[in-house]
């Protein structure tokens, strides 16, 4: 069975979303891993990783600020777009949608709430 | 397919939400698929414990018409983005091709368009095992695989015919044929337009009156996978050509097969042979199809208007038996309508009341839409019997494709075709001055005899 030809293919080190955009999509991994980076300075912290059916860029949807992260493919990877438009037309005729997006939010602030203890322990 | 409820203490149709949730963790419904998915996952949320059986007498893995739900077999464009969004990303097994382009054929000449991020948003599938005598596979069915969704959030699968549905102390009655005999809180109707079971829930005495339904014609071509790759790639192809009774035809691409579906009004086998003997069509299939039969067909119905009181107390239909979208993205209007009825009844009740007051509204909102749906189709008819509005319309694609400019036109017929739009925003779309200028322009050029391709 061929892997998944959903969505849109990208190379290895393709930078699918780059940080101080626009965000007009939000993104769903349909196959392989993409690496978030957040640019400091002139360096590069490497934020997650993620994998199949993981979301992301929904964060400037909402906030309506700028990207906040670049994503790049981490090897070949598949990656469906979801446009805004459909995103909120659905949201309007049902806000239970937006549950999944919301569950997901609170874990990257739950890991996030981790993080920064381990680190103001670290540096106690 | 039904749901049902446990025989248990409570009578009361008008439970608050409150009430009825505290309640429901005794109580088991009986329902379609994606309600029954929708149900158990938001009763999940809630900590609440729902007993959910789905009557389901078709085994999805059969071959041919007796494990298929009959139907074209395209997941709209926003349907797998919004899927996705829901966690339900469809696996590879699951569908037969990503297609990333629509190639609108008329009787003078065709017209490419293809997705607005040239991405693969759309899948075609089989809705059962897959055509009559294809060989076993590793594909998997559309509608098997959904069953095994809710299944594994906890629906029991019932594989029994249903017989007759009574009322019993208030509540709903499902008998099987095999004799078993059951009442429930809740029964939840996604029969299908092609049943007798719509039968069932007329004479349940509530109103409930079947939707208004046209015979459409669904047949499979085993073309072999080169041959599909070679003459029509990713794309689906429509045909709006000028033959009476016909409103259109697709051709999708599945794997080894070509899947062709016709609507229009009464389509009969001689409308088909006539379809399949048109020089455009011929053009998209194998030169030596001519004596091509097809492996496996149908003449199912298809839903064109909505039903009449579609609920009651502690009885609702969705999807098809309720409302669908106009010759469009039944699939899509199926789960609106079952996330639309699962969160009332768990959120607000299953009183006719809540139903009305919360479910209801979904589905006018699809059939208002599908009123802009008849005026777009209308439109498209009128260009039909007019070679030279024939001529415009492709001119008008050629250039919005050549000149990279605003593609209004390629847009609206996108989302007309895909059903990726309600057809209201197409409706709007299309009423742009700048619109009619250009395709008056290309009257204008297809009078001094200019022949316009997209392609």
């Amino acid at each position: 069975m061929p892997s998944s030809i959903l969505g849109r293919r990208y190379r290895d080190g393709d930078t699918i979303v780059r940080q101080g955009e626009k965000g007009e999509h939000m993104y769903v991994i349909q196959m392989g891993q993409v690496e978030v980076v957040e640019e400091v300075g002139d360096k590069e912290v490497r934020l997650s990783v993620l994998g199949d059916g993981d979301i992301f860029g929904e964060m400037a949807l909402f906030d309506h600020q700028a990207r906040s992260a670049t994503v790049r493919a981490l090897g070949e990877v598949r990656v469906l777009t979801v446009d805004k438009r459909t995103l909120m037309r659905r949201l309007q005729e049902d806000p239970s949608f937006a549950l999944r997006l919301i569950q997901r939010m609170a874990s990257r602030i739950r890991e996030l709430n981790t993080e920064v203890a381990r680190l103001k322990a670290a540096s106690m | 397919m039904i749901y049902s409820g446990l025989k248990d203490t409570t009578t009361s149709n008008h439970a608050s939400p409150g009430e009825w949730v505290a309640r429901s963790c005794h109580r088991r419904r009986a329902g379609r698929v994606p309600f029954s998915y929708f149900l158990l996952e938001t009763a999940a949320r809630l900590d609440t414990g729902i007993v959910v059986d789905v009557f389901e007498p078709r085994d999805f893995s059969k071959l041919g018409p007796s494990g298929c739900n009959m139907c074209g077999g395209i997941v709209s464009e926003s349907l797998v983005q919004i899927l996705a969004t829901e966690g339900i990303n469809l696996p590879r097994a699951v569908y037969k091709r990503g297609v990333d382009s629509y190639v609108l054929h008329m009787d003078v000449g065709r017209a490419f368009i293809d997705t607005p991020l040239h991405e693969k948003r759309i899948v075609s599938v089989h809705r059962g095992g897959g055509p009559m005598g294809s060989k076993p596979s590793a594909w998997r069915s559309f509608d098997g695989f959904l069953q095994a969704l809710a299944m594994a959030k906890g629906a029991r699968l019932v594989q029994e015919r249903v017989e007759s549905l009574a009322w019993k102390d208030g509540r709903p009655e499902v008998k099987t044929k095999n004799g078993r005999c059951e009442s429930y809180d809740l029964l939840v109707g996604a029969v299908g337009i092609n049943t007798s079971a719509l039968r069932l829930f007329e004479s349940m005495g509530f109103g409930y009156k079947a939707p208004r339904a046209t015979k459409t014609h669904i047949c499979e071509f085993q073309l072999g996978k080169e041959n599909v790759e070679k003459h029509l790639g990713s794309s689906i192809h429509v045909f709006l050509l000028n033959l009476p009774r016909l409103e259109f035809a697709a051709l999708i691409p599945k794997g080894d097969y070509a899947t062709l579906c016709l609507m229009g009004q009464e389509i009969d086998a001689d409308l088909v042979k006539t379809f399949l003997q048109h020089p455009e069509v011929r053009e998209c299939l194998p030169p030596d199809a001519g004596g091509l039969k097809p492996c496996c067909q149908c003449y199912p119905k298809m839903n064109v208007g909505e039903a009449v009181q579609p609920f009651a107390d502690r009885v609702v239909l969705i999807g098809d038996s309720g409302v669908s979208r106009l010759y469009k993205d039944g699939i899509g209007a199926a789960y609106r309508t079952a996330k639309a009825a699962a969160l009332t009844s768990i959120l607000e009740g299953i009183s006719a009341d809540a139903f009305r007051q919360k479910y209801w509204p979904t589905c006018r909102k699809i059939a208002t839409d599908n009123g802009f749906g008849h005026a777009v189709f209308a439109a498209t008819r009128q260009i039909q019997r007019r070679r030279r509005a024939h001529h415009a319309l492709l001119g008008v694609v050629a250039a919005e494709r050549r000149n990279c400019r605003a593609r209004t036109m390629s847009t609206a017929l996108w989302d007309t075709f895909t059903g990726s739009a309600p057809y209201r925003e197409v409706f709007m779309r299309t009423l742009r001055p700048g619109l009619g200028m250009r395709m008056l322009w290309q009257l204008i050029l297809g009078r001094k005899g200019t022949v316009a391709s997209a392609e």
